[in-house]
């Protein structure tokens, strides 16, 4: 039926676990895309083949279903694209401007692009606010303590805290630090 | 230590450009209110841009003024507590008008050229560079992976029938911040001398639509809650 595949490219992200980026189906947009054009390519035909008003009643009620089923792949596709871009966006939020591999072999070749673009706008728009810019990305709850439990995964050496104190970070130990400390590392 | 008083411009309700003084609290109290707005109002609303320049600033001071005091003050934690909780609440209210431009920017930018000189500004000069930037890289991804396979006439979108637009017809919660006599809460229906309008008593509480709460969000008559 024309409009399934279409429907199947929803479906499949709309099946995706949260947090994750299915594949970009290049092959299921392929298979609307030609749909389509079979569908332009039908209609162009009757139309010119049916200029006048004779007899073309059955043939305007085609033509009609025909486009009818167009605008709904187009709309499908837009919003395949679309709503992968929120979940790029979302990555974007969450990961910074890095990705890991796994979402990054997930992409197309055209959405790295717009996931780099996007990145760089939302880190200049990040750098021009206040003097010396604000990280949007941080401060993603409200703070509750200003000291939170910490355990090292790594063997960091001395760590300065800002009011000098010095505090050996060694892996597997916990500490109680700063929280607005902790961000950085 | 206390914070310094730092002197903010506005423009007073009457136009009259009159500057007014206002203290770190009040700022404070008034990005607040800005926050609490954005993050309620299904619309976007003006930018508060100046508001939050002058909180930044504010927090690079009492964080310089920290560094200042002795080791072990208690207020030291009280403070920096609050310099948290203010950073929290800009980054909150920014990332709250990304969200929206982000999401409906054909419609914002299409505003933003509507609007006339005098008007207060929907955008900040930065955050309306973020929004052509982003709604160029929209268009041309769509245009690279989808429209440009299409048939001819389904290459170009509409922006009245495609575009994400807010709904501003959506119920939002609202407390009155004075009395506010008469507001008509079908605007469409203005000439109809039916029309259904409502008084708001100070400090009392509603659940109304948004639309023709825009104008009294925007004055500062009701807050969002």
């Amino acid at each position: 039926m024309y409009g399934d595949k279409a429907l199947e490219l929803i479906m499949e992200l709309k099946r995706a676990a949260e947090g994750s980026l299915p594949a970009y189906n290049e092959d299921g947009v392929r298979q609307v895309l030609e749909e389509m054009s079979v569908l332009y390519d039908q209609n162009q035909a009757d139309v010119l083949q049916e200029p006048s008003m004779t007899g073309g009643e059955s043939l305007i009620s085609a033509v009609q279903f025909r486009h009818t089923c167009l605008e709904r792949n187009q709309r499908c596709l837009l919003a395949y694209l679309h709503n992968r871009m929120e979940m790029i966006k979302t990555m974007r939020w969450e990961f910074g401007s890095v990705l890991p591999p796994d979402i990054k072999n997930n992409m197309s070749e055209q959405e790295s692009q717009w996931f780099n673009r996007y990145s760089k706008s939302l880190a200049s728009y990040m750098r021009s606010l206040g003097e010396e810019g604000l990280d949007l990305t941080q401060d993603r709850k409200p703070p509750k303590n200003l000291f939170i439990q910490v355990r090292c995964l790594m063997d960091y050496g001395e760590f300065e805290t800002e009011d000098g104190t010095l505090v050996v970070l060694k892996k597997n130990s916990q500490h109680f630090l700063l929280r607005s400390q902790c961000d950085l590392c | 230590m206390s914070t310094p008083d730092e002197s903010y411009e506005e423009q007073d309700e009457d136009s009259e450009e009159e500057e007014v003084e206002m203290t770190a609290a009040e700022a404070l109290a008034k990005l607040e209110e800005a926050w609490l707005n954005e993050k309620f109002a299904p619309d976007l609303l003006e930018s508060k841009s100046d508001l939050v320049d002058c909180m930044l600033e504010q927090i690079n001071q009492m964080e310089e003024n920290l560094r200042k005091c002795k080791k072990g003050d208690m207020r030291i934690l009280i403070h920096r507590m609050e310099i948290d909780r203010i950073r929290f609440i800009i980054s909150s209210y920014l990332r709250r008008r990304l969200e929206k431009i982000e999401m409906f920017h054909q419609e914002i930018l299409h505003r933003d050229s509507l609007r006339k000189e005098d008007d207060p500004l929907l955008l900040s000069e930065e955050e309306l560079r973020f929004a052509k930037d982003y709604a160029d890289g929209v268009q041309s991804h769509f245009k690279s992976l989808v429209l440009t396979h299409l048939p001819q006439n389904f290459q170009k979108l509409d922006r009245e029938k495609t575009a994400p637009k807010p709904d501003v017809d959506s119920y939002v919660f609202l407390k009155a911040n004075r009395d506010q006599d008469q507001v008509l809460i079908e605007p469409e229906l203005d000439d109809d001398p039916s029309a259904e309008v409502v008084d708001l008593v100070k400090d009392s509480q509603y659940i109304m639509r948004f639309r023709p709460l825009a104008p009294l969000v925007a004055d500062g008559t009701v807050s969002l809650i």
